[in-house]
């Protein structure tokens, strides 16, 4: 970070006072072109994150989350891929300024990513410790034998038994679980302030998944490490995130505190997901509500709000009107938004079925 | 890896020893005593040669006999050089054919590497066309065709290299370049759609997220990836170079194994036709057996297996 | 919030509207339509494929187009360039070339098309048998195709030409029993999976006959490999005769074969080059269009292979 402070120093003048927000994203839009059209991935997303803090990123495939995370570190193939506009403000630098050359001081140093299939995303042919090295002599400017010795280090430090000789195998050597901690050491290897997780867990054994997450939350503690994890999967954020996105056709819907969206959601496809998820500590007689119909093609998208199609509270003006980012009350007294039209004074009012079900299950 | 390359041997070994009794029968299979069609080998010759492969005594004899004689590197003589054995002749003439060989699949396999990590950097550019464009020409357009227009434009009407004869670098351009580039062409496609794969693994994200730069991403992760399958189609290019050497030496009248095999067949020379296949075929099962213990080496999958 | 024009009525309550979230769905179609509408979209295979119609066409019809006959040798015209009289120029016999090109033509297609049906038959039979039985005899009968091809087929062809002589049977027959192993493997392959598949399980425990469940299930999913396996064979076919002509294997004179007048062609090149040019880009011609008719079948059969 050093030398891009004096390269980018009217830029660091800029930072907001609250210096504690460590990740500010503005208004991004995101789009592929593909045969069919231009694909709008993204559309319009802005959120912050603070210091050491986790956000995660829900929703279901397609929804642009992983474009989205992608995206901030100018991941996404281009072309196909466009950032058609937008701001990443990484500690007070806006990234997507940046050229390619100096966005590879960025990756693997100050931002790191892992991503989901630990099958894949390890080169097969190049020992693992090499790989974790790579980054090590890039960014830290070590000779080789201080690189090892540092990835033998962040071995032990994901748990892998036996780094020494672990350091010399390959990744068909390891097991998922293994190799998922393996890109964990990869990726925190330099001490990054941002770890993007693109649904770190899914490939993983159920009895896995807990192990990364619980290792990633160690390590976050130990390193201060800020998080973002994206993930389709409600269960695996509950545990580890203080705030949480959740994404529908490329746009974020709702924000809020893991209290605010898992006590008072506001949005009716937050509704839809919350009850359609399987839960061990309710119940078991408890119907699950699946979300009927799909996601709009974001080919070309509804003018209006892209849920109204499958929401039950849909009305005329959800069809005309894209809905601006309402402030609606939240549990915790932080700022909890939601995009929707119920939401309007001049809108009905609504009962929520979350709550509902809560205080159900309460009596 | 050990037992991996000794599992290999095995299987070369019995392979050669299948193609050498298949060849053996089937030159049997011809009607008639194969000493006795060709009319030009004296009767005392034709009396030793009786005696050498026991042709009086029943096939199955002269089987073993024939394959203790090649156990001890003997091919046999030659019933049309007279006073040659085959083995003076396969050693003459593949020091040439050797040459020639190894200058083709070097030339092929090179260019044609470089050309398809070229087109696949350039992804639906002009140099991506040209490679797809070759590639098609290059299994289309056989090869003695190939050879003849590059002896009419740039030997007879050109005069930029000489028609024919073999021993200067010369002459070796035309011949190597007809040998050659039909491999340029396969090999870049295959080079082609292997980087196009690679390209796409996470694993090639994976280290842009580490940030490193473009060029170590193309030469640690890509291409040496992308190289492997490579490898293993080098043994098809080997076995096409020699089926094609036998026309392209003929064109270009280059004195190698091609040529003495292309005469033997039009002269019936039925020891140098044995004696040259099961000498292919050593060389050949020798090739493969060294490329997949190399591929072993290269590719740390698979030497678990 | 900027929505001071917004009216009570816009708020009124219109609920689930699920058809027009999914009015994008595509008509479905059978494998043989879809695979039709891919192969009609590719421009270049579908000229390949006029390319090849015409060929045979003139295969048939162009020695009737001529008065001259292919063996007819004319003494006052030898080795005459392409003129008005014969369009493609006579041979050093003084035979007119454009009656023995196509006439070549009959012969090289006759043998490519005849060979290659035959190579691709025993293909199927002998991969369906390694597939249907398995176990031991499958890996036997692995094996022995990987010995037969770890020395180049054209070795093997040129071998059993040595014994039997050349002539358009035996080089039909020498081209046919070499050329089954990558069709073999194909619907091994093919067989293996069906075998794998639950209503083949299913209809066992149920006392059906398994053999009839596989064949009426066999054939149309080994079709498009089939299918792109034959369109590949037949150039390798057409090139293997004109190399086998080049050895002095080929078919023997006076009949014509693009192979053979390729080689005499050859002879003449310094002097007169259009004897080979002719039969030579006839070869070309119809190698690469079948090549691209090829390459667009087996995207149009088996998107999975696109490269």
């Amino acid at each position: 970070m050093s030398e891009n402070k004096n390269e980018k120093i009217d830029e660091v003048k800029n930072i907001t006072e609250s210096s504690d927000v460590l990740l500010d994203v503005k208004n991004l839009q995101v789009s592929f072109d593909t045969y069919g059209g231009e694909v709008k991935a993204v559309r319009g997303v802005s959120f912050t994150l603070d210091r050491g803090e986790t956000l995660a990123v829900v929703g279901e495939s397609g929804c642009g989350k992983s474009v989205t995370a992608q995206s901030i570190m100018q991941l996404i193939p281009m072309p196909p891929g466009k950032i058609k506009s937008g701001e990443v403000w990484l500690d007070g630098r806006d990234l997507l300024k940046y050229s390619d050359k100096e966005m590879e001081k960025v990756r693997g140093k100050e931002i790191s990513m892992i991503f989901q299939d630990p099958m894949t995303s390890l080169n097969p042919t190049m020992k693992v410790g090499k790989q974790i090295m790579e980054a090590l002599i890039k960014h830290q400017n070590m000779s080789k034998s201080q690189a090892k010795e540092k990835a033998v280090e962040m071995l032990k430090l994901v748990g892998l038994p036996n780094p020494e000789r672990r350091v010399e195998q390959y990744a068909h050597e390891y097991s998922g679980g293994m190799r998922q901690r393996a890109m964990i050491a990869i990726a925190l290897s330099c001490n990054p302030k941002l770890l993007i997780a693109d649904e770190p867990t899914t490939a993983l054994d159920v009895t896995i998944q807990a192990q990364i997450m619980e290792l990633m939350a160690d390590l976050q503690k130990k390193l201060d490490t800020a998080i973002i994890l994206i993930t389709h999967d409600l269960g695996v954020v509950a545990d580890v995130a203080k705030k949480i996105a959740v994404m529908y056709a490329g746009v974020i819907i709702e924000y809020g505190t893991y209290r605010d969206i898992f006590y008072n959601p506001k949005h009716p496809y937050t509704w839809g997901l919350l009850l359609s998820v399987p839960r061990l500590d309710v119940n078991k007689d408890l119907r699950l509500i699946p979300i009927e119909g799909t996601p709009p093609d974001l080919i070309s998208p509804p003018k209006g709000c892209p849920f109204a199609s499958r929401c039950e509270h849909a009305m005329k003006i959800c069809k005309e009107k894209m809905p601006e980012e309402i402030k609606v009350d939240s549990v915790e007294s932080e700022d909890h938004f939601a995009r929707c039209w119920l939401y309007n004074d001049l809108a009905p009012s609504v009962n929520n079925p979350v709550t509902e079900r809560r205080a159900r299950l309460n009596e | 890896m050990l037992k991996y390359t000794t599992k290999r041997l095995g299987i070369a070994i019995f392979t050669l020893l299948i193609i050498i009794t298949i060849t053996f029968f089937l030159m049997n299979a011809i009607p008639g005593d194969p000493f006795q069609q060709s009319r030009r080998i004296p009767p005392e010759i034709l009396e030793n040669m009786k005696a050498k492969y026991g042709l009086d005594k029943p096939l199955i004899v002269q089987y073993f006999k024939y394959l203790g004689n090649i156990l001890q590197g003997d091919l046999g003589d030659s019933m049309y050089y007279r006073g040659r054995s085959v083995n003076t002749i396969l050693a003459d003439s593949f020091a040439v054919s050797g040459k020639l060989g190894l200058m083709s699949i070097t030339v092929g396999a090179g260019l044609g590497i470089f050309f398809g990590i070229v087109a696949a950097l350039n992804r639906n550019k002009f140099f991506d066309y040209f490679v797809i464009v070759l590639a098609v020409i290059g299994v289309s357009v056989p090869n003695f065709v190939i050879a003849t227009t590059l002896q009419y434009l740039f030997a007879s009407k050109l005069g930029w290299f000489p028609v024919s004869r073999w021993g200067t670098w010369q002459q070796a351009v035309l011949p190597v370049t007809a040998l050659g580039f039909a491999y340029i062409a396969y090999i870049a496609r295959m080079m082609r759609t292997s980087m196009l794969d690679v390209i796409n693994q996470d694993y090639i994200k994976t280290a842009k997220a580490k940030g490193l730069s473009g060029t170590q991403i193309l030469w640690k992760h890509t291409i040496r990836n992308a190289i492997l399958p490579i490898v293993t189609i080098l043994g098809v290019a080997v076995a096409g170079i020699v089926v094609g050497s036998l026309v392209i030496e003929n064109i270009f009248g280059i004195p190698g194994m091609g040529k003495y095999f292309v005469q033997s067949i039009k002269q019936n020379d039925y020891t140098m036709i044995m004696g040259t296949t099961i000498f292919y075929a050593v060389l050949l099962i020798a090739m493969m057996f060294i490329i997949d213990v190399l591929y072993g080496i290269v590719d740390p999958r698979i030497r678990l297996d | 919030m900027a929505d001071m024009k917004l009216k009570k009525e816009d708020f009124e309550v219109v609920g689930k509207d699920l058809k027009s979230s999914e009015e994008i769905i595509r008509k479905s179609l059978t494998y043989w339509q879809d695979a039709w509408m891919r192969l009609k979209a590719n421009r270049v295979a579908l000229f390949a494929l006029i390319i090849i119609i015409i060929m045979l066409g003139m295969a048939v019809f162009a020695p009737m187009m001529t008065e001259y006959s292919y063996d007819q040798q004319m003494y006052d015209r030898i080795s005459q360039t392409p003129n008005s009289e014969n369009w493609f120029g006579t041979d050093e016999l003084g035979r007119d070339l454009f009656a023995r090109v196509w006439q070549g033509a009959r012969t090289s297609l006759f043998v490519a098309f005849v060979a290659t049906i035959i190579n691709v038959s025993i293909g199927v039979i002998y991969g369906g048998i390694s597939g249907y039985f398995g176990g031991k005899t499958d890996i036997v009968m692995m094996r022995i195709i990987e010995i037969i091809y770890s020395i180049p087929r054209l070795l093997w062809v040129i071998l059993l030409l040595v014994v039997m002589k050349p002539g358009i049977k035996p080089i039909i027959i020498a081209i046919a029993i070499t050329g089954w192993g990558g069709m073999a493997r194909v619907v091994r392959g093919q067989v293996l999976q069906l075998k794998q598949m639950e209503f083949v399980l299913a209809a066992k425990t149920l006392g059906a006959d398994t053999t009839r469940i596989l064949l009426k299930h066999l054939i149309p999913n080994t079709m498009g490999p089939i299918i792109i396996n034959l369109t590949f064979q037949v150039p390798t076919a057409v090139f293997t005769e004109a190399f086998l002509s080049y050895l002095g294997l080929g078919i023997p004179a006076p009949a014509a074969s693009w192979g053979s007048l390729a080689q005499s062609g050859t002879k003449m090149i310094l002097l007169y080059p259009h004897m080979l040019l002719f039969p030579a880009a006839m070869i070309s011609i119809f190698m690469l269009a079948f090549n691209l008719l090829g390459d667009g079948l087996r995207d149009a059969l088996d998107p999975r292979l696109r490269a």
